[in-house]
């Protein structure tokens, strides 16, 4: 981890052969200019007031973190000069305190220098109450951050913490510049639109023009630190359309560059790369296309106690025989060569990746078993003792709701479940949902997917970064979505476990790496068996890329504009 | 239309000079037959062709047509034909209720504007009211407020068709309201109507036998762009997951649906492209035919008018 790209010897080197006369090293900005589609369009590009990918990659063409994480998830020093650990004395013993160390020489795109002020500055423009910093989760446990001196930054946190590379790391939390945003602080901060349409960064590029939701345009920022860099002199970056529209205009007609998250039909996909003109660029990360059961009652009679624990337990969603059997049911395989392709792997976990967090548990769900799943069902006592087709038991009939966002992949997946589930007496009734609602939390709508006034919902979630310990803690009874906390939290099928909110306290005292991969692959088989959550396909990120596009490593864990500096056009 | 026949002493009932009418227009008589083409596919189809639209059969999807599958597959190997049939039957049922209900409503809210003084004011405010309405968010609300009482009521598949027909029904009466309203300020200084009022014909015969028979030409061209107006926004609702579920197919949904294959399936975009324009526009043309069938003016200049005035005194 010691190892640094951008030490003072090596830009010494990169300076020297700059000099070198008639070399064959490329120039900043010779590959001219290049387009990006992403179609859902930016509104901001301060991170640190958005939660969408929408806002947050372009914003890290801008913006950089004191270290992110590359291609294969492992992490990088980016500003810093090199990651901290217990090893190398950034972290303390204790493991209550981090130390970065910036590098020397770093400036901004107007000329001044980045000291550790900048640093502590941002971590005090998250942390300001009424500032509505959407990344404030990383900075939870902090109690103080402190600048040692111009290039070092000292984190320290409330306990121990095994894991620290939360705050200043990774694309959610880059660092900003404390001349442009100090009037910026706390309740100022939404209205400060010169400033979140144009951050001022240590980037490769710099923004010329924001159009809040259509188009930004960016140029080569001239103080960047490696001069050889970026390889291109000026992207547009357009948003809007939709997924399909944007796959088109890279893969068929050639217009644009490079489009992102195609979650398209893989047969679509390949019908459009056919033409020539682009190809498809996948990797995997965290993103898991689950099953939500809804684990208390949704019945409407409920009134206000629908969905929440004080209404009461599903009628028939806590049964093991029944949960067993929807998952038996599936055939996860054939969900994901339909709605996914290449970029799909059917799984039996939620927490998929990174390899050593894998748990193998919970295989056997990757095979489809229907007879399996009646003869449960059966043995269980749900039997259709009146021949229209759906089992019952004590009045109780099989029959759910089974909702998720409006997306013709998901769609396709609730049409093969609900026939699935019909071969072995389960009735579904399906429904879907504008996007911006399903996902839109608004307090005042029945249809948020925290709501949840349905017995079964599907959506994807991840985490970024590699550490898991964060998403795992969703599933904690205190993240249980209620009225109580205006529905926050993503305890989403209401699970509560005391043993498991026991190995997530253990888990966030725990250090050593592998100790932390087992707790977590307990953790893991405990929602698995208990049907709280079915898994049904580990999803990769879909992108597209022109042919004459060079230098593009699809990144899940960071940005995926992560290394658009090494970007350059094929001569 | 030529018919001078029509002038004699002795008046043929008027139904039957209607159907006269409307036989001699061709584009009408075309109308008619594809209509009831349509209709009669949709309601005996599913009978012959058995298939069930929701099977799925993973093997066969993306096919073009074939013996097995005569309008090919969709991208879960369900059969196309079978979900055209099927999806006709709640298009169409969407279509001509929503249709029905704006039409009386528009209608209604035109006449009494445009006959009760008093009323054109507060009724043509409440039109620009419901015209000025941003149609989106107020089917987002309709939606949430009654659709779990009506799923409760009605169960999930005739709740939600009632809901959509009175959401649809209910915020497109607005253009049928004003056209009708202008057709009935113009009548009403027309000389038969002030000769009936003379002759003291009470409001609502006169609307009956007055108004409504001349301002029947622009309620039908209002129904008839009504069905394809209805047809198309149950699509659009379908389309935001305000609709029907995502497994009943409608012509509009699988519209939507197949124009992502459109490069893959070509037929699945055409098929029910060709059906909803062809239903709207055999409704068109039907309703072109019967509007010259039923304009009193058409037949043979103002005698007729004069004629008929004259009998409401008699």
């Amino acid at each position: 981890m010691g190892h640094n790209r951008f030490s003072a010897w090596g830009f010494a080197t990169t300076f020297a052969l700059s000099l070198m006369p008639a070399a064959a090293v490329a120039e900043r900005g010779d590959a001219g200019h290049l387009n990006i589609l992403y179609w859902q369009a930016p509104t901001i590009l301060n991170p640190y007031l958005s939660s969408g990918p929408k806002d947050i990659e372009p914003a890290s063409m801008v913006l950089e973190p004191l270290a992110r994480y590359d291609e294969q998830g492992s992490l990088t020093p980016w500003l810093a000069v090199e990651i901290p650990t217990l090893a190398n004395g950034g972290i303390s013993k204790d493991l209550t305190t981090i130390t970065w160390v910036l590098q020397p020489g770093l400036t901004w795109s107007d000329g001044t220098a980045v000291t550790a002020h900048d640093v502590v500055f941002t971590a005090d423009y998250c942390m300001a109450p009424e500032g509505g910093c959407q990344q404030a989760t990383k900075f939870s446990d902090v109690t103080q951050v402190e600048a040692l001196d111009d290039l070092t930054v000292r984190i320290t946190f409330a306990g121990s913490k095994p894991f620290p590379y939360g705050p200043l790391v990774g694309v959610e939390t880059p660092i900003l510049q404390q001349a442009q945003f100090a009037d910026c602080v706390g309740a100022s901060a939404p209205s400060c639109t010169a400033q979140n349409f144009a951050p001022i960064g240590t980037g490769p590029f710099r923004v010329t023009e924001f159009r809040a939701g259509d188009v930004v345009t960016f140029e080569a920022n001239p103080a960047y630190r490696d001069p050889a860099k970026p390889g291109f002199a000026t992207v547009t970056f357009k948003g809007g359309g939709d997924a399909i529209g944007a796959a088109r205009a890279v893969l068929e007609t050639g217009e644009m560059d490079y489009a992102w998250n195609l979650q398209v039909d893989p047969a679509i996909l390949n019908k459009m790369a056919e033409s020539g003109k682009g190809h498809l660029i996948r990797s995997f990360g965290t993103p898991v296309e689950r099953l939500m059961i809804n684990r208390t009652d949704p019945s409407a009679r409920l009134g206000d106690a629908r969905s929440t624990r004080e209404g009461g337990a599903h009628p028939f969603l806590t049964d093991p025989a029944v949960l067993g059997a929807m998952s038996a049911a599936i055939d996860r395989a054939v969900v994901a060569e339909l709605g996914y392709g290449a970029a799909g792997k059917p799984t039996c976990d939620i927490l998929p990746a990174p390899a050593i967090y894998a748990s193998t548990t919970n295989d056997a769900c990757l095979t489809q078993d229907l007879a399996g799943a009646a003869q449960a069902l059966t043995d269980a006592g749900w039997v259709d003792s009146d021949g229209d087709g759906v089992r019952e038991k004590d009045g109780v009939r099989l029959s759910v709701l089974f909702q998720t966002s409006t997306n013709p992949v998901r769609q396709d997946t609730q049409a093969l479940l609900k026939s699935w589930w019909a071969e072995i007496g389960i009735e579904t009734e399906l429904r879907h949902i504008d996007p911006s609602v399903f996902f839109g939390g608004d307090q005042a709508s029945p249809d948020t997917f925290q709501k949840f006034y349905a017995d079964i919902q599907m959506f994807t979630n991840f985490f970024p970064g590699t550490d898991p310990e964060a998403y795992l803690n969703n599933w904690t009874c205190k993240s249980i979505p209620e009225p109580t906390n205006n529905w926050l939290g993503f305890n989403i099928p209401r699970y509560c476990d005391p043993a498991y909110d026991a190995l997530a306290i253990e888990l966030a005292q725990t250090a050593v790496l592998e100790d932390r991969a087992a707790i977590a692959r307990t953790m893991n088989d405990m929602l698995m068996q208990a049907g709280a959550l079915i898994p049904l396909v580990h999803r990769g990120d879909v992108s597209a890329q022109a042919n004459t596009l060079e230098g593009v490593r699809m990144n899940s864990w960071d940005s995926e504009l992560w290394n658009i500096a090494d970007w350059t056009r094929a001569k | 239309m030529t018919e001078p026949v029509m002038i004699t002493a002795t008046h043929p009932p008027r139904r039957a000079t209607v159907w006269r009418r409307f036989c001699a227009h061709p584009g009408a008589v075309a109308g008619a037959v594809v209509f009831g083409l349509i209709s009669l596919a949709v309601l005996l189809g599913p009978l012959i062709w058995s298939l069930d639209a929701a099977q799925i059969d993973i093997a066969a999807k993306n096919q073009r047509p074939n013996l097995a599958h005569p309008l090919g597959t969709d991208q879960l190997g369900r059969d196309l034909l079978a979900a055209l049939l099927a999806g006709g039957r709640i298009s169409l049922l969407v279509g001509l209720v929503a249709m029905v209900l704006a039409l009386c409503l528009g209608t209604l809210v035109g006449v009494v504007a445009g006959v009760f003084r008093s009323w054109d004011g507060p009724l043509m405010r409440l039109t620009d009211l419901f015209l000025s309405l941003p149609l989106l968010p107020l089917l987002l609300v309709a939606i949430m407020l009654w659709r779990d009482s009506l799923r409760a009521q009605f169960g999930p598949e005739f709740g939600i068709f009632l809901l959509i027909v009175c959401v649809i029904g209910l915020t497109s009466w607005m253009q049928t309201a004003r056209i009708v309203r202008g057709e009935v300020l113009a009548l009403r200084e027309r000389e038969f109507v002030m000769a009936a009022t003379a002759l003291g014909a009470r409001p609502f015969a006169m609307i009956g036998r007055h108004i409504l028979p001349n301002v029947l030409s622009p309620i039908m061209v209002s129904a008839t762009l009504g069905i394809g107006h209805a047809i198309i926004t149950e699509s659009a609702l379908s389309f935001l997951g305000l609709g029907f579920p995502s497994d009943v197919p409608t012509w509009g949904r699988l519209l939507f649906d197949g124009t992502n294959y459109m490069t893959l399936t070509p037929a699945r975009v055409i098929w029910p492209g060709l059906a909803i324009s062809l239903t709207v526009l055999s409704v068109n043309y039907m309703g072109d035919g019967l509007r010259d069938a039923l304009d009193p003016r058409k037949s043979h200049g103002g005698r007729t008018r004069l004629k008929r005035t004259r009998q409401v005194g008699s």
